[in-house]
């Protein structure tokens, strides 16, 4: 609620004021009686029965989806281990001088953001192994979320870099740093705190982009949740309580970046140390336009 | 390789259906996102709450998990619909959230001039947000629509794992039939890059046109 969204009603007077409190009134009415046809409906199909939900509340059965979840952060953290390196590094080489560099990791990059995940999974399920090498079911699952991702965060990054001070690394020359110091002591340490919002906001997306062990048959939390509806006939409360607990943990992951953002808002920017009171601050990877985010 | 080049019409029809499922989605996208933004800068408490509400849960939802439950989940509540519905609903539901945050972020960049000037001239809240500020934000919103245009197409794919016969799913099946991953792959690839590039030119092209000028 900020910006011009406040302006577009002011105070309302007493007729206003009458008509918003109808308006809550109707629109509390409308969602209410969503809400009770769709209990309606799962109810008239019995769907809500004590019996059909019971085992979900045994400690087997949820320890049995607690596994998958583990499973499913595992395979989250190796791929963000392996893929934020993997991305600063294309980013890296995207900003390279070296032409032969620039153009590889700038093709790598352009690829893998324009092609869908599920692609790059089978051809690691069915086309690399035709060649000859076989990967573990978490590999298989791993590489290619690496792949995707490696490609995303590079452009994140490569934001970051861009939005940064330009004055910043022009001091950094000018008292006779070489490029490569530039770029390791001046401008990444402050371009990545710049994104590190952006960044765990794009591990929301990794983690659920491992949901496609479902594919692979690696035993994730959506994958535990198939076996277990297939188990208990219960496909619907099984996939239920995965989607649920999904919101969960995403949430958590979510508000993280959410505090990291203000945290990041309310320090002295990064970068605006030396900035002067008449210059402008850093730009954010925002600003710059580079919109990296793709969600599967 | 020459069954696959005879199998190209096969693979352009399951080209077609990827683009007809993402162009579904993403009207159903955009116009459920447009909803929802109304709703989020409604003066009416409990549509903010629901439009926020929304864009939190479809935000941190799986796709997969959502196209999992709805296509094998919701038939047990007696809610069943093909394949091709299935996924295209899915899309919707699920990037209307997407779309709700670029639909703010462009109405956030309209000056607040903008809509002081409509208040100031008697608008109501509906009037000004459909004739001042809407058209406005969504000149500015170009590129971040795109880009999730360019996520539906890509999210299309998933469509494959449930079973609807798109361009991933044609892929697979032709590779399984004929055990040829290069040329199949590659193909599905090049189908990709194109639309995604398609969609950049254009984009750019809109936006040159479309840009606001003050």
């Amino acid at each position: 609620m900020t910006g011009p969204n406040r302006v577009l009603f002011d105070a309302p007077g007493p007729r206003a004021r009458r008509r918003i409190r109808l308006a809550t009134a109707l629109s509390v009415l409308v969602i209410a009686g969503l809400i009770a046809l769709g209990v309606h409906q799962l109810a008239r199909h019995g769907q809500l029965d004590h019996a059909r939900w019971q085992p979900f509340g045994q400690w087997p059965y949820q320890r049995f989806l607690l596994q998958g979840l583990v499973r499913t952060l595992k395979a989250a953290g190796m791929a963000a281990l392996l893929a934020l390196p993997a991305g600063a590094l294309l980013a890296l080489g995207r900003l390279s001088p070296h032409r032969v560099l620039r153009l590889a990791a700038g093709g790598f990059v352009e690829l893998f953001r324009s092609v869908p995940l599920l692609l790059v999974l089978y051809v690691f399920l069915m086309g690399i192994p035709r060649a000859g090498y076989t990967f573990p079911v978490f590999w298989e699952l791993v590489i290619p979320v690496v792949l995707c991702t490696s490609a995303l965060l590079a452009e994140i990054f490569r934001a970051g870099v861009l939005a940064l001070d330009r004055g910043q690394s022009e001091a950094g020359y000018a008292l006779g740093m070489r490029r490569r110091q530039v770029m390791w002591l001046v401008v990444l340490p402050q371009a990545v705190r710049l994104v590190v919002p952006t960044l765990v906001s794009q591990l929301v997306s990794l983690l659920k982009d491992t949901t496609l062990g479902y594919v692979v048959s690696y035993p994730e939390l959506l994958n535990q949740g198939k076996v277990l509806g297939s188990y208990t006939h219960d496909f619907l409360q099984s996939y239920l309580s995965v989607t649920a607990i999904y919101i969960v943990v995403n949430a958590v992951l979510s508000q993280l970046a959410e505090a990291l953002e203000r945290r990041g808002k309310r320090r002295p920017k990064a970068g605006a140390a030396g900035t002067g009171p008449g210059l402008p601050g850093p730009r954010t990877p925002e600003s710059v336009g580079v919109e990296a985010l793709r969600t599967t | 390789m020459h069954e696959v080049l005879h199998h190209l019409g096969y693979l352009a029809g399951g080209l077609g259906t990827t683009l007809e499922l993402s162009l579904l989605g993403f009207a159903g996208a955009v116009v459920l996102g447009t909803l929802l933004t109304v709703m989020r800068v409604s003066p009416i408490l409990p549509l903010r709450v629901l439009g926020t509400l929304y864009v939190e849960v479809f935000r941190n939802v799986p796709l997969l998990a959502f196209l999992v439950l709805f296509v094998f989940g919701l038939p047990d509540a007696g809610i069943t619909y093909s394949l091709f519905t299935s996924e295209a609903i899915c899309l919707a539901l699920y990037f209307a959230g997407y779309v709700c945050e670029a639909v703010r972020a462009g109405i956030n960049a309209v000056p607040v001039g903008q809509a002081e000037a409509a208040r100031a001239i008697g608008m109501t809240f509906g009037q000004s947000l459909a004739l001042v500020i809407l058209p406005q934000a969504f000149r500015t919103m170009v590129q971040p629509l795109a880009n999730v245009f360019i996520g539906v197409v890509l999210s299309s794919s998933l469509g494959a794992a449930v079973g609807v016969s798109e361009l991933i799913g044609r892929t697979q099946w032709l590779d399984l039939q004929y055990d040829e991953p290069v040329p199949t792959f590659l193909l599905a690839t090049v189908g990709y890059v194109l639309i995604t590039l398609a969609v950049g030119l254009l984009a750019g092209r809109l936006q040159k046109r479309m840009a606001v000028r003050r």
